[in-house]
């Protein structure tokens, strides 16, 4: 497959990493790429927002996606305007549903995603996008907050890992994501350790599965 | 459901990536999410695209205007959460993205008999491809036919073979325009298939051929 790099898709480079850093926690602390804490990120802000419809918490949560979702929206070809009103439809969004995030079952970021994703498809690509089965998450409040971190965690060494693909291939997949290869392009192998987190997650849908039967 | 642990034939990466990055024409996506409802490692996989999704989410960002924050809150601070959507339906044969698309379970579907025992119905379709039910009678083939695209087979419950395998509940098979072949139900029940095709299939006999025309199949 041969990929040019039109004008319109020049990679713009990465956001500093003091910028990705930037996180509302509210204890101290030095190292803040790295989850080293007992808490996954961002889950104190959900749970304020879901127990206590927290507006500071909504802020800092507001601060540090809405800028993100913007940015996935321009990049998958919509205008600065609309990619606006979306990203606040997005947060808007989570607003809402705060009290369905559940930490065992993905990150932050990850649930934001499949959100601002999903409205990507209904306003630009004008389709549903159906959704499998809902499983009923959350069974196992201990294992549950072990599987929180160690979710957190490993999104993080994939985050990591995709920063140091060689670029032409972080490219690819970038433009996978934003829309930008239709799905005969899109490549069977993203040349990222994904085995990792697809055990992790296949782990919890078999304890899932088990509480069910 | 049907036992995941029996699912033999699964999705390909590149179809679950295009469904994670919302690339699939809506009938793909209909087959891979009742898929997914059905087997735990297609579903694990897909969920790890939605991590990738999440870490390059993380990469870029553009600011937004002043007061996008403010009009937001005023937008949402009087509304109360979001219904929490209600437990599962019992099980049926069908899973639940293919209940919303034909508006019930298995006895909600209005069939459309092909003849030589197989009947279908059309759940959806748009310019890029067709969504459909199959019901093949026990023992019963569909004619033999060739893709001018893609198609997924999703079996929801009996059983088919063909040159390339069998395929049982929960199973998937993909064919291309390179494939050519014949399913036949298996003779222990009827087969009822979830089918999902990005171009008219080709049949290789005259009379499918016009069945085809007519039943837009």
């Amino acid at each position: 497959m041969a990929f040019d790099t039109s004008p319109g898709l020049a990679y713009r480079g990465p956001v500093p990493p003091a910028l990705l850093a930037g996180r509302a926690r509210t204890h101290g602390h030095n190292n803040v790429n790295e989850t080293s804490d007992d808490r996954p990120l961002w889950a104190d802000e959900m749970r304020a927002l879901s127990e206590r419809r927290d507006e500071s918490a909504f802020a800092a949560l507001f601060a540090h996606f809405a800028p993100r979702v913007k940015a996935y929206l321009m990049r998958s070809g919509s205008a600065p305007d609309l990619a606006e009103e979306v990203a606040q439809d997005v947060m808007a969004t989570l607003w809402r549903k705060a009290h369905l995030f559940d930490p065992a079952k993905a990150s932050v970021n990850t649930w934001v995603y499949t959100i601002a994703r999903n409205r990507r498809i209904d306003i630009l690509r004008k389709r549903a996008r159906p959704e499998p089965d809902d499983l009923p998450w959350g069974h196992e409040a201990e294992a549950d907050q072990a599987d929180a971190l160690a979710l957190q965690q490993e999104s993080e060494r994939l985050a990591a890992a995709l920063t140091r693909l060689p670029e032409k291939q972080r490219v690819l997949v970038e433009r996978a994501y934003y829309g930008d290869l239709s799905h005969r392009e899109i490549a069977d192998e993203t040349g990222l350790p994904l085995g990792t987190i697809k055990s992790r997650i296949r782990l919890g849908l078999e304890r899932l599965r088990h509480h069910m039967s | 459901m049907p036992d995941p642990a029996r699912i033999n034939h699964h999705l390909t990466e590149s179809l679950l990536l295009a469904y994670a990055t919302g690339e699939l024409p809506e009938a793909f996506s209909i087959a891979v999410a009742a898929h997914l409802s059905l087997c735990d490692e297609c579903r694990a996989r897909s969920m790890t695209f939605d991590v990738l999704g999440g870490a390059l989410l993380e990469t870029h960002a553009e600011v937004l205007s002043d007061g996008a924050l403010a009009a937001t809150l005023a937008r949402v601070r009087s509304e109360g959460p979001a219904p929490t959507p209600r437990t599962p339906v019992p099980a049926d044969v069908l899973p639940a993205p293919v209940r919303g698309y034909v508006g019930g379970g298995l006895d909600a579907v209005r069939w459309r008999p092909l003849g030589g025992g197989v009947k279908q119905a059309i759940l959806y379709r748009d310019e890029h491809a067709t969504a459909r039910l199959l019901s093949i009678a026990a023992g019963a083939a569909v004619p033999d036919h060739g893709h001018a695209g893609t198609e997924i087979t999703l079996v929801l419950a009996g059983a088919f073979s063909d040159g390339i395998g069998r395929f049982g509940p929960g199973d998937v098979e993909l064919a291309d325009e390179d494939v050519d072949h014949q399913p036949v139900a298996d003779p222990g029940g009827d087969c009822i298939c979830l089918a999902a095709t990005d171009a008219r299939l080709r049949f290789h006999s005259f009379v499918p051929r016009l069945a085809g025309q007519i039943f837009g199949i």
